[in-house]
C-alpha cells in the first residue's frame, strides 16, 4: 500500500518534470538505487519508473551503470560476490528487495535475454520447455509442447525449426540463437523482459529481426533493452532513459530525447560529442 | 676416477669456452666491427659446446658400456673347465665371487683360477679407467682445435652455437619418449620371457595364483599357479570400493565450492583439499593398518559380523580418501569451463541453484568429470603403498568387501621385493602384472585425457 | 492453442504453487547439505588421519635415559688399547652397583633395562676420554624399549604380567632408578641424528633423510635441465606437426602412469640392464626424475604459455635471435612459475614410495650413505620398513617419522607459495 503510494507520487514528481504522459501504469519503480561493487560506486541514487506495455530504452557510454542498473530489477546482481543495492526496487507495488520476496518467483516474472545468446548445450525443445518445467507451468506433455511451439512462434523462430526441434540449440546461427533465448523468456510467461544489448553480438540483419521482434513483444510485455546503438534506441522504444558515469540523466519519451534533449550531457552525447 | 674424468671434462670445456672468447674478442678488436657476425661470447660457446659435449656423451658411454663388456671379457677367459655346461644364473655366481675377491671381500678360500680372474679383471678395469680418460682427452684436442680453427670475422658462431641448442633441446624432448619406449620395451621383454614359461591363457584366465610354490626349481609354472583372475577381481574390487567413496564426496564438494560456497570458505577449503591431495601414499597406507582397519574391524565385531584384519573395505576407503581431492578439483575445473552465461541464463529463468546445478551445469560439464572419475579409477588401479600396507597377499577370488584380496600392484612388490633372479617365473610374473597394469592404466588415462580435452575445446 | 503471449503471468498465490516452491527450495537445501556434508567428511577424515598420527607419534620424539655410573676398572679395560677392553663385563658391574642385592638368573632381567648397544656407547665415551679409566664414568644411557614404553605409560601396569614384555620385579626395579632421579625424558635426537636400527630406542632417521636427500639431488639435476630444455622446444620452437603431438600426447600419458611401473623400469634397466648398484640413491633419483619429468615439462609450459606474446614480439622486434629472446627474455619472467612447479615436483617425489621400493631402498641400513653410489634407504621407504616392524615401539616411531617426512612437505610447499606469491606477476 504504502509502495503504491510512493510509486503515485514518484509518477506524478517524474511527470512533472518530464513532462510525460500520465495515463500510462508504472510497472517497476525503483528509488534511489545505489550499487556498489565491494568499495566502487556504480550507480548514484537512480529512480526512476518504467510503463507497462511499452519499451524502455536505456542508453548511456560504456561503464556508465545501465546493465548494472538492468541486472538489479531481477537481482541477477545476486549472482556477483561484493555487489550490494541500496535504495528500493518495485514491481507492481512489490518490493523486489524485501526479505520475504522469493528470488525464484521474481525471476519467472522479470525475464532476461545476455548479450551474447547463452543457449544451454541441450535440445532447442528442452531449451524452451525447461522455465516451464521448472516452474511446473504444464499439466502434460501435450500443454509442454504447445508452450514451446507458442512461444517459438512468438520469438519468430516456428518456421525455422519445427522440423529440428531435437537438435541442440547451439547449431544455430547466432540471430537465431539470440530468438530462441527470447522464446526461453517468453515461455515462463513473464511480465517483464529485461534485454542486455540483445543485438550487440549480431549482424545487421539478424538485428532488425530482433527489433522487428521486439516491436512485436510490446503488446503483451513491458519491455527494458539496454543498447550501445542510439539508433536502435530510436528504433524500438517508447521512452529512454541516458546513463551517464552511474547517474540517470534524463528520462523522456524517446522522441523527445533525441530531438529535444533538456540535459546538456545527452545532447552531448546524442551528437556523438563523446561516448 | 670416473669423477675425475668428467671434472676434467669441465674443465677442459671451460677453457674451451675462455680460448674462444678470447679469439673471438680478438677478431672483434683487429677487423672492422661491423663485419663480424657474432659476439665474442658465442665464439666461446661454440668452442665449448664441440669440446664438451662429444666427450661428456663419450663418458657415460663408456661408463654404462665399461662393466658388461669387461664382464664379457671375463667370462671368455675363464677355463673352459669353469664354464663348460654352466648355466646363466651359474656363471652370474662366478663373475660376481671374483669380483667380490677383487674387492677383497674374500669369505671362503678362494681357487687360484678365480683369484688370477680377479687380478685380471682388476687390470682391465684399471685399464679402462685409464683409456677412457685418455680417449676422453684425445677427442677432445681433436674437437678444439677444429672448433678454434673455424673462428672468423665471418662465421656465423651464434647461428652454430643456436644449432648446438636445438639439437640438445629436442634431446631432451625426446627424452619423454625414451622413457616410454623403455617402459613399453622392458615391460614386453620379461612379460614375453614370462610367456615363455607359463601360457598367456593359463595368465590372463587361470583361476588360481600361488607363485611362491614356483620358488621351487622342480615345481617351474604350467600347475595353475599363475592365473592371475584373482589379482584382477581383487584389484576391481579395491578400486570399486575407492571410487565408491571418492566418486561422490568428489563430486559433491566441487558442487558446493562451484554454487554455494562463499569466496571466503572457498580459499580455505581449497588448501584444505590440496593438503589431502599431497598426503604420500605411504601415509595413507599406514593410516589404514593404524586406526581405519582396526576400526573397522571392532565395528564388525560389535554388529556380529567378521572382518578380515587386511580387509578389502579398509584398503579401498582409505584410497578413496587419497582420491576424493583428485576428482573434486577435476570436477571443480570442468564445472567451471562452463560458461557463466549458461549459469546466468537459467538463474535468470527463475531456476534455483540445485536446478541450475542439476539440470543445466552438471549436463554441460558431465563429459569433464567422467573424464576426471576415469582417471580416479587409474589411479586406484595403480596405487601400490596403500594396498601393500592395507591388502592382503593371499589371492584369494571373493567379491565379499570384508574379505582379504590381493592386487596387481600388491603382487608386483612381494614378487619383487628382496633379491630377484632375472629367470625365474616369479620375478618374471611380476613384469607379466606390470604388462597388463601399464596397459589398462593406459587405456583409461588415453580416454580420459581425449575426453578432457574434447570437452575443453568445446567451450574454448 | 494458447498463444503464450496472452497467457497469464504464473500465479504463485495458489497452494499448489507454494507447495511446489517449497519443494523446490526444499531440494535446493538438500544439495547444499550434501556438499556440506561431503566436505565435512573429507575434512573430517583428514583430521582423524593427522590425529591419529600425533597421538601415536608424539611420544616418539622423547626417549627415556638411565644415567648409570659405569666402574671403568683396569682389569676390563686397557689403558694402551681402550677400544679393545670387556665392555660387557664393563656395563654389568655398572648395574651391578646400582642393584648390589640382584644375583643369579635376575641378573640377566636386570640388564634388560638397558638399551642393547649399551656397551658400545660406553666403549665409544671411554675411547673418546680416556681419563676415566680407572674411575668411574657416569653416562646416560636409551632404556630399552619395553621401559622406555612403561615410562612413557604405554605399558598398562594393571595388564597381566605375562601379557605385557615388563615383569613386575623389573617394573619394580625401574621405579627404584626414578626414584633415585636417575630416569630422564629428554629430546629425542636420535630420531634425526642415528640411523635405523633394530632396536626401537635407537632407530632414527638420519640415514633415510641423507638418502632421501640425494635421491632428490640427483632427481633434481637430471629432471630440471631436461625438463626444461624439453619444455622450452615444444612450447617456442617446435613446429606443430604428429611428431610434436606425439611427444604431447606421450607426456601427458606419462604423467598419469602408476608409479610403481616406473619402478619395474628402473629395475629392469638401470638395475639388471645397465647395472647399476641396488638401493644406490642414484637409480632412485634417477627413478624418480623419470617420474617428474612430465610434471616439470607441463608446469614449465604453463609458465611460457602465460608470458604474452607482445614480449616476444618485442624481443624479436630489435633484432634479437629466437634463441636470444627466449633466453634473455621468456626464460626469466616465466622462471619463478618453472620454480614453483619444479618445487612441488620435487615434493611429490620426495613422498614417492612404490618405486624405490623396487629397486631395493627398502634395505636395512645402519648408516648414511656416504655417496649416491652406496645403499640407502629414504624417508618414505624407511617408514614402510617401520610400519612393517613388529616391535610396539616402532608404531610410535613410524607416527613419528610420518610427522617429519610431512613436515619436510610442508616446508617445501610454503617455499613453493612463498615464491609463487612473491615472484609471479599477473600481465
Amino acid at each position: 500500500m504504502n509502495d503504491a503510494s510512493m510509486s503515485a507520487e514518484m509518477t506524478a514528481n517524474l511527470s512533472k518534470s518530464l513532462d510525460f504522459d500520465q495515463a500510462a501504469k508504472p510497472k517497476v519503480v525503483a528509488k534511489d538505487v545505489n550499487v556498489f561493487y565491494g568499495e566502487k560506486q556504480a550507480l548514484f541514487d537512480v529512480s526512476i519508473d518504467i510503463v507497462e506495455k511499452s519499451v524502455t530504452a536505456f542508453i548511456g557510454p560504456s561503464g556508465c551503470g545501465k546493465s548494472t542498473f538492468l541486472r538489479c530489477i531481477n537481482r541477477m546482481n545476486d549472482t556477483i560476490e561484493g555487489c550490494v543495492v541500496k535504495g528500493g526496487i518495485s514491481l507492481d507495488g512489490d518490493d523486489i528487495y524485501a526479505p520475504s520476496l522469493d528470488v525464484v518467483e521474481l525471476r519467472a516474472r522479470v525475464g532476461m535475454v545476455f548479450q551474447k545468446p547463452n543457449p544451454f548445450p541441450k535440445s532447442i525443445y528442452e531449451n524452451v520447455s525447461y522455465g516451464p518445467r521448472i516452474h511446473g507451468l504444464a499439466r502434460g506433455k501435450t500443454e509442454l509442447d504447445e508452450i514451446v511451439e507458442s512461444s517459438l512462434k512468438r520469438a519468430g523462430l516456428w518456421e525455422e525449426v519445427k522440423d529440428r526441434l531435437n537438435e541442440p540449440g547451439t547449431g544455430l546461427s547466432g540471430g537465431q540463437q539470440q530468438r530462441l533465448c527470447i522464446a526461453r523468456a517468453i515461455a515462463v510467461s513473464p511480465e517483464v523482459i529485461l534485454m542486455d544489448e540483445p543485438c550487440s553480438a549480431l549482424d545487421p540483419i539478424a538485428t532488425a529481426r530482433i527489433e522487428e521482434l521486439i516491436d512485436e513483444l510490446r503488446a503483451n510485455f513491458t519491455i527494458i533493452i539496454v543498447t550501445h546503438s542510439m539508433q536502435q534506441a530510436a528504433r524500438v522504444s517508447q521512452r529512454t532513459a541516458f546513463f551517464h558515469l552511474g547517474i540517470l540523466v534524463e528520462l523522456g519519451a524517446t522522441e523527445q530525447i533525441f530531438t529535444n534533449p533538456s540535459d546538456k550531457r545527452t545532447q552531448d552525447y546524442i551528437t556523438g560529442r563523446f561516448g | 676416477m670416473a669423477g675425475y674424468a668428467f671434472l676434467l671434462i669441465a674443465l677442459m670445456t671451460t677453457a674451451a669456452y675462455l680460448l674462444g672468447r678470447g679469439r673471438g674478442a680478438r677478431i672483434w678488436a683487429g677487423g672492422d666491427g661491423s663485419k663480424v657476425h657474432s659476439l665474442p661470447g658465442y665464439h666461446g660457446a661454440f668452442v665449448a659446446a664441440w669440446v664438451g659435449i662429444p666427450a661428456f656423451i663419450l663418458g657415460l658411454f663408456w661408463l654404462f658400456l665399461q662393466g658388461p663388456i669387461i664382464d664379457q671379457f671375463l667370462i671368455a677367459s675363464l677355463p673352459t673347465s669353469m664354464t663348460d655346461g654352466a648355466t646363466a644364473s651359474q656363471i652370474n655366481l662366478l663373475v660376481s665371487e671374483i669380483k667380490n675377491v677383487a674387492a677383497g671381500q674374500v669369505f671362503k678360500e678362494p681357487t687360484p683360477d678365480i683369484v688370477a680372474a680377479a687380478e685380471r679383471y682388476e687390470l682391465w678395469g684399471q685399464i679402462a679407467r685409464w683409456a677412457m680418460i685418455v680417449v676422453a682427452l684425445a677427442v677432445m684436442v681433436v674437437a678444439l682445435s677444429f672448433a678454434r680453427s673455424r673462428l672468423a670475422p665471418r662465421f656465423r658462431a651464434r647461428n652454430a652455437f643456436e644449432h648446438v641448442l636445438s639439437g640438445l633441446m629436442i634431446f631432451c624432448s625426446v627424452v619423454a619418449i625414451a622413457t616410454t619406449i623403455g617402459i613399453v620395451s622392458s615391460l614386453v621383454f620379461e612379460a614375453w620371457r614370462f610367456f615363455t614359461m607359463v601360457p598367456v591363457t593359463e595368465f590372463l584366465f587361470g583361476l588360481r595364483w600361488e607363485p611362491q610354490i614356483a620358488l621351487r626349481d622342480d615345481q617351474v609354472a604350467g600347475l595353475g599357479a599363475f592365473g592371475a583372475i584373482p589379482v584382477f577381481t581383487g584389484t576391481i574390487l579395491i578400486a570399486f570400493l575407492a571410487m565408491l567413496v571418492a566418486t561422490p564426496i568428489g563430486i559433491f564438494t566441487a558442487i558446493y565450492l562451484v554454487e554455494y560456497s562463499s569466496d571466503r570458505a572457498r580459499k580455505i577449503i581449497k588448501p584444505i583439499m590440496e593438503i589431502l591431495a599431497g598426503v604420500p601414499t605411504v601415509v595413507y597406507g599406514f593410516f589404514a593398518v593404524l586406526t581405519v582397519a582396526p576400526a573397522i574391524r571392532e565395528f564388525g565385531g560389535l554388529i556380529g559380523i567378521a572382518v578380515s584384519p587386511n580387509s578389502a573395505i579398509a584398503a579401498g576407503g582409505v584410497m578413496g580418501i587419497m582420491i576424493i581431492p583428485f576428482i573434486s578439483s577435476l570436477s571443480d575445473d570442468a564445472l567451471n569451463a562452463v560458461p557463466r552465461s549458461m549459469r546466468d541464463g537459467s538463474l535468470a529463468l527463475g531456476a534455483t541453484p540445485s536446478e541450475t546445478m542439476i539440470k543445466v551445469l552438471l549436463p554441460a560439464a558431465l563429459p569433464g568429470i567422467v573424464g576426471g572419475v576415469l582417471l580416479g579409477v587409474s589411479r586406484a588401479i595403480g596405487e601400490t603403498m596403500i594396498v601393500v600396507m592395507a591388502a592382503g597377499l593371499i589371492a584369494s577370488l571373493t567379491l565379499n568387501p570384508l574379505d582379504s584380496v590381493t592386487t596387481v600392484t600388491v603382487q608386483i612388490v612381494t614378487l619383487l621385493i628382496g633379491d630377484t633372479e632375472f629367470d625365474s617365473p616369479k620375478t618374471l610374473a611380476a613384469f607379466a602384472l606390470g604388462l597388463v597394469l601399464f596397459l589398462v592404466t593406459l587405456c583409461l588415462n588415453v580416454i580420459a585425457l581425449r575426453i578432457v580435452r574434447k570437452y575443453r575445446e568445446q567451450y574454448d | 492453442m494458447v498463444d503464450i503471449a496472452t497467457r497469464p503471468p504464473i500465479d504463485w498465490s495458489t497452494p499448489a504453487a507454494r507447495a511446489r516452491r517449497k519443494s523446490r527450495y526444499a531440494a535446493n537445501r538438500r544439495l547444499q547439505a550434501y556438499g556440506i556434508a561431503a566436505i565435512s567428511l573429507a575434512i573430517g577424515l583428514l583430521g582423524i588421519l593427522i590425529i591419529s598420527l600425533i597421538a601415536t607419534g608424539y611420544s616418539a620424539f622423547v626417549t627415556t635415559r638411565i644415567t648409570v655410573d659405569f666402574p671403568i676398572s683396569t682389569e676390563y679395560v686397557n689403558p694402551e688399547d681402550p677400544a679393545r677392553g670387556n665392555y660387557r663385563a664393563v656395563v654389568k658391574a655398572g648395574i651391578e652397583e646400582l642393584f648390589p642385592n640382584v644375583t643369579g638368573p635376575d641378573e640377566r632381567a636386570l640388564g634388560q633395562l638397558l638399551t642393547n648397544n649399551t656397551q658400545f656407547m660406553v666403549r665409544d665415551a671411554v675411547v673418546a676420554d680416556p681419563s676415566v679409566i680407572g674411575g668411574k664414568l657416569s653416562l646416560s644411557v636409551p632404556a630399552s624399549d619395553p621401559f622406555d614404553q612403561l615410562n612413557k605409560g604405554l605399558v598398562d601396569r594393571n595388564t597381566p604380567e605375562d601379557e605385557r614384555r615388563v615383569t613386575d620385579q623389573q617394573i619394580q626395579w625401574f621405579d627404584q632408578l626414578e626414584a633415585e632421579g636417575r630416569v630422564s625424558t629428554p629430546f629425542n635426537w636420535g630420531l634425526f641424528f642415528n640411523s635405523d636400527s633394530r632396536f626401537p630406542e635407537l632407530a632414527g632417521l638420519a640415514g633415510a633423510i641423507v638418502g632421501s636427500f640425494y635421491a632428490l639431488l640427483v632427481c633434481f639435476l637430471v629432471a630440471f635441465p631436461i625438463g626444461i630444455a624439453a619444455a622450452i622446444y615444444l612450447e617456442e620452437f617446435a613446429p606443430r606437426n604428429r611428431w610434436t603431438d606425439l611427444i604431447e600426447v606421450n607426456i601427458n600419458n606419462l604423467a598419469a602412469v602408476p608409479s610403481i611401473v616406473f619402478g619395474l623400469l628402473g629395475l629392469a634397466v638401470f638395475l639388471n640392464f645397465i647395472g647399476l648398484p641396488r638401493s644406490a640413491p642414484l637409480v632412485g633419483g634417477l627413478v624418480l626424475a623419470l617420474m617428474t619429468l612430465p610434471t616439470i615439462i607441463i608446469v614449465t609450459r604453463a609458465s611460457l604459455k602465460a608470458i604474452p606474446p607482445s614480449i616476444r614480439e618485442a624481443g624479436l622486434g630489435i633484432g634479437a635471435s629466437k634463441h636470444q629472446m627466449v633466453m634473455h627474455h621468456v626464460l626469466p619472467l616465466a622462471l619463478p612459475g618453472i620454480l614453483t612447479g619444479t618445487i612441488i615436483g620435487l615434493a611429490q617425489a620426495l613422498g614417492e614410495t612404490a618405486p624405490l621400493l623396487l629397486i631395493g631402498m627398502n634395505a636395512f641400513i645402519t648408516s648414511p650413505p656416504g655417496g649416491i653410489l652406496d645403499a640407502a634407504t629414504a624417508l618414505p621407504t624407511q617408514v614402510f620398513i617401520w610400519a612393517d616392524s613388529p616391535e610396539r615401539g616402532f608404531v610410535a616411531l613410524t607416527s613419528a617419522g610420518i610427522l617429519v617426512l610431512l613436515g619436510f612437505l610442508i616446508i617445501m610447499n610454503s617455499i613453493a607459495i612463498f615464491l609463487r606469491q612473491r615472484l609471479e606477476r599477473s600481465w
